[in-house]
Formats: C-alpha cells, structure tokens, sequence
C-alpha cells in the first residue's frame, strides 16, 4: 500500500516537475526581447557572452560582486547541493557510474556543507535588517523545506541507516516499471516525501530562478546592437504593414 | 540658503537603518489631461482602471522576455539591498530594488501565478488597490533606472525595466507623469524637449558662434539644418543653453571646426534625449527615434554622432538600429551612431588637435561615469570603452585627473540623483537624497585629493549636480562638461595668442 503510493506520488511529482518546468522554459523562450539591453560592460561575441553566463551559473559572480557573505552561503549551499545531487545517481543506476562511484568521497559530506549554507542564508534571514524585511512566509518555508531534506539525509547516512539495497530496488523499480516495495522506515518517508513537495512546488516557485537565469537579456545578450540590427517583433509588423500598404 | 541646508555625510558605506515610509508622500506632479491625451493615454485615472492595469501588466509580460524573467526569477537574496542610491539617502526600505520590484511582483503574482492565486499570503501576493497604485506612483517614480542593482543581482534582474513597465501601466490608466510627458508632446510638436523653435535655435547658434569669434578671434561655425553635410549631430537641447552643457557644445564645434569636416544640428530632431525611454513607451521612443532618421535623411548626412546625454547614448546606441534602421543610407566606414567622445578620441589619437592642457591647469578633475553610458551601452570597439575613452580625453587636455573609489565608478558607479525622469523640480527631496553617495564619494576626493571640478556627459547629470551640489557644500560652478575642457584646451588654426609645440601635439599623439 505504502510502496504503490509513493510510487504513484513519484510517478505524478516527476511529471509535473518536467511538465511545468518544459512549460516555464518554453514560456521564456517564446516571449520576445523586444530591444537590447545587456547589462555592459557586456561581451561583444557569442562565445563571451556564453563564457559570463558560465562564470555567472559556476561561481555566481554577479552575486560575489555584491556581498561576500551571500556569496559565500549562497555558493556553497549551491554546490555541495549539485555534489549531493549527483550523489545520489548510485540510487538510480545499476552498475553505478564510475565517476558517480568517483565523486561518492565528496557526495557524502557535501551534506553537511549544504545544511550549513542553508542554516548560514536562513539566519541572514532574521539578523539583517534588509533582508528580514523583503522575506515573505514562502521564502523561509523553501529553507526548511531544503534543509529538511538535507538534515533527513544525513540522517540516514550517518545516524539510523535505512535498508539501501532494498530503496535502490524500489527506485529502479519505478523507472523499470517493475514496481518493489519501499522500506518503511520513517526518516527515509520522511526525506522522500519532502523531495515529492520540492517537485511538486518548483515548476510554481521562485525555484525556477534555476532555468530563468539563462534567459535573463541583461546576461545573455551580445553587446553588439550597432553592428547587427537587432529585431522587435512589433517594429518588424509594422515595417511589413508599411510595405505591403505601398508606405515607406 | 545653500549654507544653512548644507548636507553632513559620514562614511561611505554606511547601509541606513530602515525607515519605513519615509518616502511615501513623495510622487511628482500627475500628468494633465491634455499631455496625456497628446501621447495617446486616457486624460485621466479611467474608471475601470484595476482591470485596465492586470489587462496591460499581462500585455507586457507576453511582449518582454525580461518582465516575465525577472517577474518570477527573484529569490530575495538581498544582493540589490544596499546598492540603490535612494535606498542609500533615504533608509525608506521601499527603495530597495527588490521591495521596489515587490510594487509589481505582488501583483503579478496575485494575478498571474498559481502559487499567488491560491496561496496569496504565503508568497506575499496582493489586490490590486488604490493604495498600490498610490504606492507604484511613489515608488516608481523613485527609481532613476540607472541599472546599479541590475549589475549585482546573480540574475540580472534589472529594476530599470520594471520600473518602466509600471510607468507605461500607470501612463495606460490615466495617471501618467507630467514631467516627462509634457515634454514628449513638445519633442513631437516642436523637436525637443525644450520647445526651442528653428528661429530661436537658429539665433542662438549665431549668437554661439560670435562668442567663440570674440574668444578666439576665430570663426567657427555651429550650421544648423545644413543640407549635404556629412555629419548629422544630434545633442540635448540643454546644449543650446544651459549652463555647464553650452561649454560643451562649444567643444563640439571647435573639433568639428579642428577636423575639418562638415557638419550641422537638425531643428526637426534638435533632442538627443528620449524620454520615452523613461516611461517604458517603445511607440513613443520609435517616434522619437523616427525623427532622427528623417533628419538624416532629408538633410543628406553621412553619419549620425550624439553628444554627451547618458540615456540618449542608450537609446542611440542600443535601441536606434532597431527601432529605426536600418541605416544602410549612411556611410558604412562608420558607426551608427558615434558618440561624440569616440569621435574626439580617435582625433587626439590620430594627433589631429592641438591640444595646450596647460589651459586646464587652474582645475583637478575626476569624472562622474553616468549611469546609462556606463551600465547600458559602450564607446569604442572593446567592452568598458564607455569607461576608458572619456577618462583618456580628460587625460589628453587635463594636467590634473583624479578618479573616486573604485566602488563608486565605472560600472559600480552611482547615478546623480537626477536621471529617469525625476529631473523636476516637483522631486527635489528624492533628488537631493539620492545624490548622497555621489557626493559623498566626490567628498572625498576633494578632501584629500584637492580635486576642484568633476566632468560629466550626461545632460541630466549636469543639470542635476549644479543644482543638488550647494546642498552638500560644494558650488554649482563645480561641475563641467567633458567637451568644455576640450575647449579649453584645443587651439585653433589661427587661434590668437596660443602658441603649442609640436612636440605636446606628437606626445599626445603616442599617448
């Protein structure tokens, strides 16, 4: 009973996190940028503008510009999330990957990293002024949602282990279609069920700062606008109207 | 009055305590009905005006990429917190970028989020009431879209273009402002800002050019709707009168007259300035911009080349060839547009001017990056150019140059108080406050640099400062436009009573 819900959540969390983000993405791709404006000094090619996205996505440079506290908490949260993350491929594959089994080292204590930077960007959140004030219930609500999860992990790893032979046959059921029961162990119900909520509010939340940030013009625009016309879509309408009416 | 008033500022970085509210009652003059009406807006605030805004705000997500982006993508980190000037001379938690961003966001999210519609407290989504929109004609009219915060924010959410978006919503509903409204419909009766006519333009530019003739003992001539000369310029029509902005259009004239090419001012597109840029109208931008093509085109130019106005070199720049190219009719060897401190530099280089700096002896320069040169457009053919070639022409006629801390220049730099649109009297408090770390930095390096002047190239910022700059102790006499220096210093062929050696000129010229 328990295995065929969670399965069925997992099932349903996964479509509407693909579904909404596809959505999302789509959305941003599709809505014109109607005129130029990188924030300059901004690369004048292609290939620099993808070299500032990259050092923009990496090492959040615009943010290390502005204060390096958040940065610091930011960044690090960031990262080991990405190493957990990738960590926790082995649960996914059969054989694991060997640069899955490389990093596992790393994985395994990037957990403690990832709860500090949320417990370091969650205090800025009481402590400074400033930013106490722009906080609404959402923001704080995604900090304990994420280090629930993180704190639920490491719970497992490190304090009361759950039956992980039995979980990886329960995750490789659910993308074999050969569904296995899932331990009922509450640490790992609980760790699960606050991952189904990440799922289910990212495509709905400001998570999607995730795949906005590689549409915002301010970063991804070539500062190029003399050399290469750039075009609006409304501008080009009425061109086409003015031409077909026999107007200049 | 200036003594009494005189502003004490502390350190530098000092974040204020926040002071809620502080600036709430301070919003412009609204816009009269027949201003409004001139652009095409309601005359006045229409009935339905709540469901007119949603309706507009959704407009506005499905036409810029940029609104819906930075609408959803804020975290609230805080990285833009302390980095907005007014936030900087007021403490009002309001301007901060990201509560200025709030204004709309909350409604956006009300109206057009899930989480908003259903959860609205939780994601601190609001009604759109009077009392928000009363807050969105403070607020937005608070921001002078200089892009400061855009430069820290990890996402480049820029406040520039959400404060624009509000504007043109609030100019969609009938409650547009009048400063800048009123001025577009002169641009579009008349051709700029200041409804100078051809006659009146035509005089001045006469009576210009017999007080360089008495200066100099040379005659230099500043044409005007001059048919078949190469060079179109096209400058703020403060240039023509105000004060330090004429020094600079005199500047103007002796490298035109220096490099011998022909050249002429448009009284048809006699503005350089767009202040359609301000309140987020790329209709009433391209009309604007429309003009100055025709201008091009019926005076039979070669080149277009803008004088010194910070948003008009962004919209020239960054929004010209889109809106109105494109220019294939002009000379292809050159760009569309030059700024007119490309073009200068590129004749100090080339060793075309005689250039005596000891003429700018008597002063100790810095220079005020403005905030759309810097931040929303480029000189030159390499990325920080806006920042290098102004500061290299102060360099090549100045003895004495000096710049302000690091954090408060190039693309760091802090806006003069005065830009997007808040340049009226009915603001001065803003203004005034805003101006705080501008003239907290320029402070500085007067205390302990013995810098006595500082240059601009932006008509508002030169407007803005002598103004604001009595307040904080220092006289309005003190700021300069970057091209009178230039005249200062450049000596004219035949020029009475100047003599420079040549070897300044090749040193120069190897600079």
């Amino acid at each position: 009973m328990l295995s065929t819900i969670f399965a069925i959540l997992f099932y349903l969390a996964t479509a509407v996190f693909v579904v909404g983000l596809v959505y999302r993405i789509r959305l941003y791709a599709r809505t014109p940028a109607p005129l130029k404006i990188p924030t300059t000094p901004a690369p004048v090619t292609r290939q620099g503008v993808v070299f500032r996205m990259f050092r923009e996505v990496a090492f959040f440079e615009s943010l290390f510009k502005s204060n390096k506290w958040t940065w610091l908490f930011g960044w690090v949260f960031h990262v080991a999330m990405l190493l957990v993350v990738l960590r926790h491929l082995r649960y996914f594959t059969e054989p694991v990957w060997l640069w899955v089994n490389l990093i596992q080292p790393f994985g395994k204590y990037a957990g403690f990293a990832m709860l500090a930077g949320l417990l370091a960007l969650w205090g800025r959140r009481f402590l400074v002024e400033r930013i106490r004030y722009i906080s609404s219930p959402s923001d704080h609500l995604m900090l304990i949602l994420l280090m629930g999860i993180a704190a639920s992990g490491l719970m497992m790893k490190y304090v009361v282990h759950t039956d992980i032979v039995a979980l990886k046959a329960f995750t490789l059921g659910l993308i074999r279609f050969n569904w296995q029961p899932l331990p009922a162990d509450p640490v790992l119900l609980v760790h699960l069920s606050l991952v189904l909520i990440l799922m289910f509010v990212f495509p709905v939340s400001k998570l999607l700062h995730a795949p906005g940030v590689f549409f915002s013009p301010s970063r991804n625009q070539v500062d190029n606008a003399r050399e290469i016309r750039h075009p609006a879509p409304w501008v080009t309408e009425l061109e086409s109207n003015a031409t077909k009416t026999g107007g200049e | 009055m200036a003594d009494q008033d005189t502003i004490q500022i502390n350190t530098l970085f000092e974040i204020p305590t926040l002071n809620p509210g502080a600036m709430k009652d301070s919003s412009p003059f609204v816009a009269a009905p027949a201003h409004q009406e001139a652009l095409g807006f309601p005359g006045e605030l229409v009935d339905d005006w709540q469901t007119r805004a949603i309706e507009k705000l959704g407009e506005l997500l499905k036409k810029s990429r940029a609104l819906q982006v930075y609408m959803d993508g804020c975290v609230k980190c805080g990285a833009c917190t302390d980095k907005c000037h007014y936030f900087l001379g007021t403490g009002d938690p309001k301007n901060m970028p990201v509560a200025r961003q709030d204004l709309l966001r909350k409604i956006y999210r009300r109206y057009f989020t899930f989480s908003g519609k259903y959860f609205p407290k939780l994601v601190g989504a609001e009604d759109l009431t009077r009392e928000v929109l009363d807050e969105w004609y403070s607020y937005f009219h608070q921001c002078s879209q200089c892009r400061r915060c855009s430069v820290y924010c990890p996402y480049g959410i820029d406040t520039a273009e959400i404060s624009m978006a509000a504007r043109e919503i609030m100019d969609h509903i009938g409650k547009g402002q009048k400063y800048c409204n009123e001025i577009l419909g002169k641009v579009h009766q008349i051709g700029n800002n200041l409804g100078l006519p051809e006659k009146a333009l035509i005089m001045t530019m006469e009576d210009l050019e017999e007080d360089i003739e008495d200066d100099t003992g040379v005659k230099v001539r500043i044409p005007v709707n001059e048919k078949g000369a190469d060079i179109l310029l096209v400058t703020p029509s403060a240039d023509f009168f105000a004060e330090p902005h004429i020094d600079g259009l005199i500047g103007y004239a002796k490298v035109f007259h220096q490099a011998g090419v022909s050249w002429t001012v448009s009284s048809y597109a006699s503005e350089a300035a767009n202040f359609a840029m301000f309140i987020g109208s790329q209709e009433q931008m391209k009309l604007l911009t429309d003009r100055i093509r025709k201008a091009a085109e019926d005076l039979g130019v070669k080149r277009i080349i803008f004088g010194e106005c910070g948003h008009a070199w962004r919209v020239a720049y960054n929004f010209m060839n889109t809106l109105s190219g494109p220019f294939d009719f002009l000379d292809p060897d050159y760009p569309v547009p030059q700024h007119i401190c490309e073009f200068t530099w590129d004749l100090i280089e080339r060793g075309k001017l005689k250039l005596d700096k000891s003429a700018n002896d008597h002063m100790t320069l810095t220079f005020h990056d403005s905030c759309n040169v810097a931040r929303g457009s480029r000189m030159g053919d390499k990325p920080g150019g806006q920042f290098e070639i102004p500061r290299a022409i102060i360099k090549a006629v100045c003895n004495n140059f000096v710049d302000m801390a690091a954090d408060t220049i190039h693309e760091a730099t802090f806006c003069c108080g005065g830009g997007g649109g808040l340049l009226t009297d009915d603001l001065m408090e803003i203004r005034t406050k805003g101006a705080s770390p501008r003239m907290t930095a320029l402070q500085e390096v007067v205390e302990e640099q013995g810098v006595t002047h500082m240059a601009a190239i932006c008509a508002i910022c030169k407007t803005q400062f002598a103004k604001v700059m009595p307040t904080y102790g220092i006289g309005m006499d003190r700021i300069v436009s970057l091209h009178q220096l230039v005249s200062n210093a450049i000596v004219l062929d035949g020029q009475e009573g100047s003599e420079v050696d040549e070897e300044t000129t090749e040193e120069l010229a190897t600079a």
